[in-house]
């Protein structure tokens, strides 16, 4: 058997299609992706509301086509809907505002790689729309594009609770962002590539980096419901507080793209976590998915089981939103910038080390000590995040945990006349 | 700071929020494969409701087909929110009747007194309750739609059997 590095190169080696074929292929796989990404869509809304009634013991949507059509009713409702404008709205802001709420979502999928390729006959034909040798930087940079849909159409609204929605937002994706993108350090670091289908093969033919970065798939899974706004974190729309935030004054079919693209959002961070941390469209415990011939047959069957990773992470999703209630927005920033972005970092740091130590002491890459070593830190890391730093710090209670002299000298500001400091019986 | 936040120290299996977490994601799955529902499927099934609840109006009738009523004037009288409008009219043999007979369901506020308060056992409130019209005028129940209402009426509490046993 010859080196997992010899066999990766293997695996990515094929010949280039000509022109026309190339051309005919990515226009199929454009109009393919877009209709089952739409459609997938459209179906979550149902099935989030179908699991919301499960999780709540009711049966959910079941009078539309026994259910299965109730997306479809939503959306002729949302098309004949009466659209208004707020008379003091910024008019083409407000227009633009869903849709650029809505596009970064979906061009995030061009780069995502769905199936293992397939050889044609007319030559090898890659299973993801555009084959980004900078994949991972490309889906950084579209991420953080959404928020700007979000700032958008809480400032063209002019309406003070779509406003505040708009700058909750801002504050909480650009502060999760940094976590986020910090999260995934650790993965280029084992890839030591950023294009995505090279960092699929590496998961294949080594472990999936789930377990060997458990920490960084939490951090990212953390800072993934974050930046797609969905519970527990969705501050930008906190209904108690907001009304319905950034898209307060939106109505019919704007509303329901704000809708969608929430959705489309939710679909893409699965995605993004099926591929940098669980394979993206491998088998597990074979690597005959990953090796020549590449047949039609592999290629369906790489996309079931990637199809089936996302939903998954869909399902958690939904899972986690009817679990969970809202943080409160002090809790939200502590957890980013306290505990999130200073994890981020410093497992950077630990990574970087193991690496570079099991490097410095032969073990090659892709062997068994090498994850061995790995896989046992990340056992210690999770043992010591989950276990020993879970005392109430990580998500801070309703009170805040102040020291014995900070108390002490809080109190003598307040009261500086009393020698002895006041107990809440004084009645003060 | 001056009102001394009295911190408690919990243990950590109250403070935990993993633990918390890991615990409610569990319920939720469970309940989530859990076949009963708690919904009544409303059109298909309906819930049972009280012998003694009180909806729309009925006006019994006799053997022949006539209201029970004698136009004695005692509901409306005693209603509270001024809903019924009765003119007596009398025949060739002296017998009163309600010459006109309405009530404004819209304004009834359902407390059952007309139907505790006839001697004649003629109007009723009604064990009912849908109601939907398409104008506010069709809640105005006249004496032929009161007459032919078919619901079955309420039972009034009985202090002899207080729980409706």
């Amino acid at each position: 058997m010859t080196t997992p590095i010899a066999l990766l190169q293997a695996a990515t080696a094929g010949s280039e299609p000509h022109i026309i074929p190339f051309l005919v292929f990515t226009l199929l796989k454009l109009i393919v992706v877009f209709t089952v990404y739409m459609v997938g869509v459209a179906l979550l809304t149902l099935a989030e509301r179908k699991i919301s009634a499960w999780i709540q013991d009711r049966h959910g949507p079941n009078r539309v086509g026994k259910g299965w059509l109730q997306p479809a009713a939503d959306g002729v409702k949302n098309f004949v809907k009466e659209e208004t404008y707020p008379a003091a709205a910024n008019i083409p802001l407000f227009v633009l505002a869903p849709a650029l709420a809505f596009i970064p979502a979906l061009v995030t999928w061009a780069v995502i790689p769905f199936a293992a390729p397939w050889d044609s006959p007319w030559g090898r034909i890659e299973m993801v729309l555009a084959p980004l040798p900078v994949g991972f930087l490309f889906i950084l940079a579209i991420s953080s594009l959404g928020i700007y849909g979000i700032v958008i159409a809480g400032w063209s609204s002019n309406n003070k609770y779509a406003l505040l929605g708009g700058l909750r937002s801002s504050a909480q994706m650009i502060s999760y962002e940094i976590a986020m993108g910090m999260s995934t350090i650790p993965v280029l670091l084992l890839s030591g590539n950023v294009t995505l289908s090279r960092i699929v093969n590496q998961q294949a033919f080594e472990t999936w980096n789930v377990l060997n970065l458990t920490i960084a798939f939490f951090i990212f899974l953390v800072a993934a419901f974050a930046e797609t706004n969905r519970l527990p974190f969705d501050l930008p729309e906190a209904e108690s507080e907001l009304i319905a935030g950034y898209h307060s004054e939106y109505s019919a079919m704007k509303f329901s793209l704000f809708f969608i693209a929430e959705y489309a959002n939710m679909v893409t961070a699965s995605a993004l976590m099926a591929t940098l941390f669980f394979g993206g469209w491998d088998v597990p415990f074979t690597l005959r998915d990953n090796l020549a011939p590449h047949t039609g047959l592999k290629t369906l069957l790489t996309l079931g089981f990637f199809g089936a990773k996302v939903l998954f992470f869909v399902f958690l999703y939904m899972w986690i939103r009817w679990t969970l209630p809202r943080f409160r927005y002090d809790q939200l920033m502590s957890l980013g910038w306290k505990l999130l972005l200073p994890l981020a970092l410093g497992y950077i740091v630990a990574i970087a080390t193991t690496i570079v130590t099991l490097d410095a002491l032969g073990f090659a890459r892709g062997s068994v000590p090498f994850h061995a070593g790995l896989i046992l830190l990340n056992i210690a890391a999770v043992v010591i995040l989950f276990v020993l730093l879970d005392r109430g710090r990580v998500i801070s209670p309703a009170y805040s945990r102040l020291d014995a002299r900070e108390v002490a000298r809080l109190r003598a500001v307040s009261t500086p006349k009393r020698t002895s400091p006041l107990l809440p019986e004084s009645g003060d | 700071m001056s009102i001394g936040v009295k911190v408690v120290e919990r243990p950590i299996e109250q403070t935990s929020y993993v633990r918390a977490t890991l615990t409610g994601m569990a319920h939720t799955l469970k309940h989530l494969f859990t076949p009963e529902k708690v919904t009544t499927q409303y059109p298909e099934q309906k819930e049972s409701i009280s012998k003694r609840w009180r909806g729309t109006h009925r006006m019994l009738t006799t053997e022949d087909g006539k209201a029970k009523c004698v136009a004695c004037g005692l509901c409306p009288t005693v209603c509270p929110a001024n809903c019924i409008k009765l003119v007596p009219g009398e025949d060739e043999q002296g017998n009163r009747y309600p010459l006109v007979f309405e009530i404004d369901e819209f304004r009834c506020i359902f407390c059952g007194y007309c139907q505790e308060v006839c001697p004649e056992e003629a109007i009723h409130v009604g064990r009912h309750y849908e109601n939907a019209e398409y104008s506010r005028e069709g809640f105005v129940y006249d004496l032929e739609r009161l007459m032919a209402q078919t619901h079955p009426v309420c039972e009034m509490w009985d202090p002899a059997d207080p729980k409706g046993e």
